[in-house]
């Protein structure tokens, strides 16, 4: 049963295609750009059908990181997932972005970049988030029963969070699909891919029209 | 070989566009707007946009797929406003016309926005195998261009505003009046109701020394504030449905004046209108009226078709597939600055 994964919640562009049954046959590239989702992530997926001999119609479920992220980028990937699911008929499954940084064994913080100085964090607990996905400034994420942290964000902020770094940046496509594989072997339904923005847009409605004349 | 199935997905600003054609017949034009989430801010949000395009892309394509009683296997290629427009909002259709041109294996064509407003043409006038010259009048663009065939690749520049596109000028305006954005409808009703020529506004950039094809709004704009703080000023009550009709005949003099030379300089015989603005009453009025003074065929679609849509991008995906041009390869950015004379990305 093969599966399409994207994720494009951080500056890295990312896809992998495989048996849902066997996370380490999984065909994944990795390309990190920050600006670069637009135009990488389409020859990104191709490249990973042709190199694992998977057609799209030979393609059973799609599987995206929802976020937290920067917009922009996220936008492409669960774009880019509802359109190749519409196409083939294929249902399609969200998981947060941040669950594919966690490490199973250890009690960690993942924290990625959400610029503006801040970013965006969860704690973890014997592979279980113990937090809603928030986004805040380093220097207000707390680190209560964190014994290491992982993530982009987190090596950003190295000095401001003050925990151990653990290797791996940007999210896992392999603990991606593992964190979807049970819905997926289930035929569990279809989900809205809905993306984690934590953040409104800004915008805020004008005042009176300023005069021309002094 | 029957006339290729196009579908078309158009997200260069406010408006969720997914159109499908067969050649230059028309067979659905969905769209979904997010204008009403715009309207508080007085104009049009690029993230607010963005949000709503990933939120509607999908069913605007079910509508579209349904309303054409087609399925996605029996579309022969996809079409996608490549740009200008913004960026954001560019990206998300770019980004799932890519995806299902990669699912369906079908070819892509990343199309200028522009152009697409020029060749909607098609699906109502019909082919036009000759040179003509085009107005191009939306909220970001304002421009005249001779288009040596409708649905082709060359198309030049003749001339363009070089400040306020022409629905900016109106957006501002009608702020200024107290009426809602986007600004063309209200100000264009309340035109109706009010004298043309009571205020002398000034007509940007029509001096015989100015560039013979550029707009310019910005002046009017301020114009229109200067007398209608004078009104208030002076404790008089704004006529606004005058200011409305003279501010919108000032805009329409110089848009219909400088195409219509346009096309007589070019020695075309036709003269063709596209963008949002073109669905408004009074520029399609004078337009048909000077063509007509100067022996010039018009053509304009009607009003649905001017605003932004997705079967404008399918009817020039529809006639760059006919004219047999290299599809776009998968990794085409989304240009927010597209030049007008890239008609193929």
């Amino acid at each position: 049963m093969f599966v399409l994964a994207i994720d494009t919640s951080s500056a890295a562009v990312s896809a992998a295609v495989g048996p849902i049954e066997d996370p380490h046959a999984l065909v994944i590239r990795t390309q990190v750009n920050a600006r670069g989702h637009g135009e990488l992530l389409a020859p990104t997926i191709a490249d990973c059908l042709r190199s694992a001999g998977v057609t799209p119609a030979e393609l059973h479920a799609v599987v995206a990181g929802v976020g937290p992220g920067p917009f922009t980028g996220l936008r492409v990937g669960l774009v880019t997932a509802i359109s190749i699911a519409d196409a083939r008929g294929l249902p399609t499954y969200g998981v947060c972005s941040l669950d594919a940084l966690a490490v199973a064994d250890r009690r960690v913080l993942v924290a990625t970049d959400a610029r503006r100085r801040e970013v965006y964090w969860a704690r973890y607990a014997d592979g279980r988030r113990r937090d809603e996905p928030s986004v805040s400034r380093a220097e207000d994420v707390p680190l209560e029963g964190c014994e290491a942290m992982v993530g982009a964000g987190a090596r950003q902020y190295a000095e401001v969070l003050g925990l151990p770094l653990l290797d791996g940046d940007y999210p896992d496509l392999r603990r991606l699909v593992a964190a979807a594989a049970e819905r997926v072997l289930a035929g569990a339904p279809s989900e809205p891919l809905t993306p984690l923005y934590l953040r409104r847009p800004d915008a805020v409605a004008p005042g009176q029209p300023k005069a021309v004349t002094p | 070989m029957s006339e290729p199935l196009v579908l078309g997905i158009e997200t260069s600003c406010d408006e969720t566009g997914v159109g499908i054609v067969r050649g230059s017949t028309l067979l659905a034009d969905a769209i979904a707007s997010s204008v009403e989430e715009h309207a508080r801010f007085g104009g049009v949000v690029p993230e607010v946009a963005s949000r709503a395009h990933l939120e509607a892309m999908r069913p605007t394509v079910g509508r579209a797929l349904e309303t054409a009683g087609v399925g996605l296997d029996d579309i022969d290629a996809i079409a996608v406003t490549a740009g200008p427009g913004l960026a954001g909002a560019l990206l998300v259709g770019v980004a799932a016309a890519k995806a299902y041109a990669l699912a369906l294996d079908r070819p892509l064509y990343g199309v200028n926005h522009l152009s697409a407003h020029v060749a909607v043409d098609l699906l109502e006038n019909g082919p036009l195998e000759e040179p003509c010259v085009a107005l191009l009048v939306s909220g970001g663009h304002s421009s005249v261009l001779l288009v040596p065939q409708v649905g082709g690749e060359e198309v030049t520049e003749l001339g363009a505003t070089v400040d306020d596109a022409a629905g900016e000028a109106y957006d501002k305006v009608a702020r200024l009046l107290g009426l809602p954005f986007p600004g063309g409808p209200p100000i264009d009703r309340l035109a109706r109701e009010g004298d043309p020529a009571a205020i002398a506004f000034p007509r940007g950039l029509s001096g015989p020394h100015d560039p013979p094809f550029a707009f310019s709004f910005s002046g009017l704009k301020t114009a229109v504030a200067r007398w209608v703080e004078g009104r208030r000023r002076a404790g008089e009550d704004v006529p606004v449905a005058d200011v409305a009709a003279s501010f919108q005949e000032a805009v329409v003099d110089v848009l219909t004046a400088k195409a219509v030379r346009a096309a007589r300089e070019r020695g075309v015989g036709h003269l063709l209108l596209g963008g949002g603005v073109a669905a408004n009453s009074r520029l399609r009025a004078l337009a048909a009226q000077r063509c007509a003074e100067a022996g010039l065929r018009l053509r304009v679609p009607r009003p649905g078709l001017c605003t932004d849509n997705g079967a404008m991008v399918a009817a020039l995906g529809a006639q760059l597939v006919r004219h047999g041009a290299s599809p776009s390869s998968l990794d085409i950015p989304a240009d927010s600055a597209l030049s007008i004379e890239d008609v193929l990305v």
